[in-house]
């Protein structure tokens, strides 16, 4: 996609006013949503040409007849028909299957913190720094967000800057879920700022309230867009809209959670709780893409869950924490309308000790590829981004 | 007070034989110094705690802190405390009590019902550890003994677990109340403690290390991040012979006890919810630290946190956080030095310890210096508006930790909260900071609000009182006092003064 920029810039973009590169419209955007909880991708991404599957799930398989079929070996869940399916017929969604880390031990928060932290898999090899994740060392990498006077570039969508963005880039956040009128108004802004005019964070301050400021405008237009008798979006996708004005405009490289994944119990099929939930998801990533207009082609999205559920069913009609999920890549320029990495037949066989699928398309790598594709990043920013990983490009932009 | 003044000197005097020579006396400041002073050894200086100072001097307040007294909290605060759940029954009981609803949940087999009732259990947890926060956030706003309640987030910062882990939440209070009661004594007990309770053993996997099929985490983090600390001259080597120390060391929720062969029964050993089952252990020798750990079960372990704990890297290691926490983002290494020599002559006494840092010329030199983390910042806010009316719900408090990212029990990563500014003064983080000074100084907030309760009782912030005149309008900026003289309202005063660059350092 857009490398020719970033070429340019090559090794010296660290260097360079951070200014300067953030002014660019046709950066490269990435936006990273971590559906927390560990979804069921084999209920995404249905392997339509497994007999086990249906064996393995006899109340909650989604039957091949109920599937948007991809090809000849996979389908998708049918809660995606108005949102996601159509970008996958233009081309722009793709899904690696057997995604994920190898780290094995199906905890929640230890997996989330271990992909986030993007740091080797093999714990005897080194230290590893709580304080660094691996987004936070790519906007790094890039050149992005640099001091705390820069427009800011690398930016949580969430309460709290999540590990995968802290270290020692300075990163803004904000939850943009339930937003109200800024609580501190322009002039006492105004005021709180002169305070801080002669200190060290002068640049903090200021930078903060002008967010603040440019996402109280995008509520505005909301308001009178409402007020005009549009229908207002709710939920996951009026957040991922106003994720993609902020996106269009200012940020580079963002970063959204969605939760409510973890479905032990009645879990559904075609329909039902997951499907619910999916639909949700792929409702707000079909409005960001709509939203970022324009910039859509430079955006790629990259969707992950800490690992993936149990391929056979449980006792309760749901499924248990697994191994291998299945990673969304959307984005204008995506090579998309298809499967892609590493795949292996779907049988009971092929199953990770025996119950989950294996993970043979590693995150690393596969950031890593990306990364490289998207930024011109070197071998040796790539390191600093993974370090102990290599880069595997599947193409994927 | 002539009386008192003697009593305290003797106090001073005995207190300086019985721990080296007697601390210098720090020279005598204006009020204003003082409550700086204050700022950075309590959640903000009250105006008890600086009429002490000002009355029987720095060193007699700071030895009144560093006694292992047992002051209560004011009697409003302490009802609330009483009437937490958590303070009826003890952490066993607890456990097993969840453990029952647990399986309960899991036992039914209509979808909705189970889903329902796992629900609930999920909520019993998370009010088991709210609780555990409102009583922590009582003690940081009314406890006379400031200094053991700064020293408490610190030892569970440096110990720290997380709440989200399996069924933490259940244990959070437990483990951190433990950790108050050692707060200010040696840190070979604070080691022992925590090497010891299930929260840990569970936080750190080390109830899922056993002979043969070892689980690394605790050992690791016990060397990396409890004691020696990263370069404190350890291999991986030792990691991994720690690790074998370790096996057997776990948790056991049910009354059962394993069956075990006769020849291990004598090394069998069970202290509440912490089990160390000889079945699991690995009784070969081991090499730890050039030292060589016989196959003695049990006790391996205790002769292993001796040797960390008076260990030169933990010493100094340790000594630096403290300085960081209390002194500087990047402590003077001089005296991180003198506080490393004070452990090791004190056998890691943390009162002497402290001691040694407060008395520095260093601590007085950085004083208003350290940008207050979140917690500092929300309690200290509080504890000035609401410093003679103690507050009856803490439940916004805990919304603004969450929001400003440093919530109790909340940090994921075994590391515990970062100790530095680069952490907290983001951009996003300082306008939520703006946002909470104007709720909090603009009405009640929430604090006064009563469950079942529609309205909060009245309440309304009183910053400007006694201790602002006194310790904190004599030192502000000029750029503060300009902002302070545009506010037009009490409201917008109080939001600036708690905005202010001045409020947000200690």
């Amino acid at each position: 996609m857009q490398r020719r920029h970033l070429l340019q810039l090559g090794l010296g973009a660290a260097a360079l006013p951070v200014q300067l590169w953030a002014a660019s419209a046709d950066t490269p955007r990435l936006l990273v949503v971590f559906l927390r909880g560990a979804y069921d991708a084999a209920n995404l991404l249905v392997p339509t040409s497994s007999s086990f599957y249906y064996e393995a799930r006899p109340n909650i398989a989604i039957a091949r007849t109920a599937v948007l079929a991809l090809d000849t070996d996979w389908g998708l869940a049918p809660a995606l028909t108005d949102s996601i399916h159509p970008l996958w017929l233009k081309q722009q969604a793709a899904f690696v299957p057997f995604a994920g880390t190898h780290e094995a031990s199906r905890s929640h928060f230890q997996t989330q913190d271990h992909i986030e932290l993007g740091q080797p898999d093999d714990a005897t090899s080194g230290h590893r720094d709580f304080r660094s994740g691996f987004m936070n060392r790519l906007a790094s990498a890039i050149g992005a967000g640099a001091p705390a006077t820069s427009r800011l570039e690398a930016m949580a969508f969430t309460d709290q800057v999540p590990l995968i963005l802290r270290g020692g880039q300075p990163v803004a956040n904000q939850a943009l879920r339930d937003l109200g009128k800024p609580a501190i108004n322009a002039q006492q802004a105004q005021i709180i700022a002169g305070m801080y005019a002669n200190t060290r964070m002068a640049g903090a301050v200021s930078g903060g309230f002008e967010v603040r400021e440019e996402v109280s405008r995008e509520m505005a237009g909301e308001m009178e867009a409402a007020s005009r008798g549009a229908i207002a979006a709710k939920g996951f996708a009026l957040e991922a809209r106003r994720v993609a004005r902020l996106m269009r405009e200012r940020v580079t490289l963002g970063f959204i959670d969605v939760g409510g994944w973890d479905t032990h119990v009645g879990e559904g099929g075609a329909t039902g709780q997951l499907a619910t939930r999916l639909g949700e998801l792929g409702k707000g990533l079909a409005q960001f893409a709509d939203e970022m207009g324009p910039q859509w082609k430079n955006t790629v999205v990259v969707v992950v869950s800490e690992f993936g559920r149990t391929f056979r069913e449980n006792g309760n009609r749901g499924t248990d924490h697994g191994h291998g999920s299945a990673y969304w890549v959307l984005g204008g320029s995506v090579k998309g309308g298809r499967i892609a990495g590493e795949q292996v037949e779907v049988k009971a066989s092929t199953l990770f000790q025996n119950r989950d699928y294996p993970v043979l398309n590693e995150y690393r790598a596969l950031f890593g590829g990306l990364a490289r594709r998207m930024y011109g990043l070197t071998d040796a920013q790539l390191a600093t981004v993974f370090p102990g990983a290599s880069a595997k490009d599947i193409g994927l932009v | 007070m002539r009386h008192l003044l003697l009593s305290t000197a003797l106090v001073l005097t005995l207190a300086g034989c019985a721990s080296g020579p007697p601390p210098a006396l720090a020279p005598a400041g204006t009020a204003a110094q003082d409550s700086l002073w204050l700022d950075r050894l309590t959640y903000g200086a009250s105006r008890t705690d600086l009429a002490q100072v000002r009355t029987l001097g720095r060193a007699a307040w700071l030895e009144r802190q560093l006694r292992a007294g047992a002051e209560a909290l004011p009697a409003a605060a302490q009802a609330q405390v009483q009437a937490l759940s958590i303070e009826q029954e003890t952490l066993t009981a607890r456990v097993q009590r969840l453990e029952a609803q647990r399986k309960a949940a899991d036992a039914l087999t209509d979808d909705a019902a189970k889903a329902e009732a796992q629900k609930n259990y999920q909520q019993a947890l998370t009010k088991l550890a709210r609780e555990a926060a409102t009583r922590q956030l009582l003690h940081a706003l009314y406890s006379p003994q400031q200094v053991r309640e700064q020293m408490t987030w610190f030892w569970f910062n440096h110990f720290n677990v997380h709440q989200y882990k399996a069924n933490l939440r259940v244990a959070v209070g437990d483990y951190e109340q433990g950790l108050r009661d050692r707060a200010l004594g040696r840190f070979r007990d604070l080691l022992g403690y925590t090497a010891h309770h299930p929260a840990m053993l569970r936080y750190l996997d080390n109830d899922q290390n056993g002979a043969n099929r070892i689980n690394e985490n605790y050992a690791r983090e016990l060397l990396e991040l409890h004691t020696l600390g990263v370069g404190g001259g350890y291999s991986q080597r030792d990691v991994q012979e720690l690790a074998r120390v370790l096996t057997g060391l776990g948790v056991n929720i049910t009354d059962n006890r394993p069956k075990l062969k006769p020849a291990q029964e004598a090394f069998y050993r069970r202290d509440g919810l912490m089990e160390f089952n000889p079945a699991r252990h690995d009784f070969g020798e081991k090499q730890l630290l050039g030292l060589t750990i016989k196959g003695e079960g049990f006790a391996e372990l205790e002769q292993v946190l001796d040797l960390l704990a008076r260990h030169p890297s933990t010493a100094r290691f340790v000594s630096r956080k403290l300085a960081q926490q209390f002194v500087a983002d990047d402590p003077p290494p001089a005296l991180v030095e003198r506080m490393a020599a004070r452990w090791q002559q004190s056998d890691g006494r943390i009162a002497d310890v402290l001691r040694t840092m407060v008395n520095s010329p260093e601590f007085d030199a950085s004083l208003g210096r350290k940008f207050k983390d979140p917690t500092q910042f929300v309690v200290s806010a509080v504890r000035l508006a609401y410093a003679d009316k103690v507050v009856l719900n803490t439940g916004p408090m805990l919304g603004w930790l969450y929001r400003l990212g440093q919530a109790p029990y909340n940090r994921q990563t075994p590391d515990g909260y970062p100790l530095d500014e680069n952490a907290w003064a983001g951009p996003g983080q300082m306008t939520t900071r703006f946002e909470i000074a104007r709720a909090i100084g603009s009405g009640s907030a929430g604090l006064f609000k009563v469950d079942g309760e529609a309205k909060d009782r009245p309440a309304f912030p009183q910053l400007a009182q006694p201790v602002y005149y006194e310790g904190i309008a004599p030192r502000l900026t000029a750029a503060t006092q300009q902002a302070l003289a545009q506010a037009t309202s009490p409201q917008e005063w109080n939001t600036y003064l708690l905005s202010s660059p001045d409020f947000m350092h200690r």
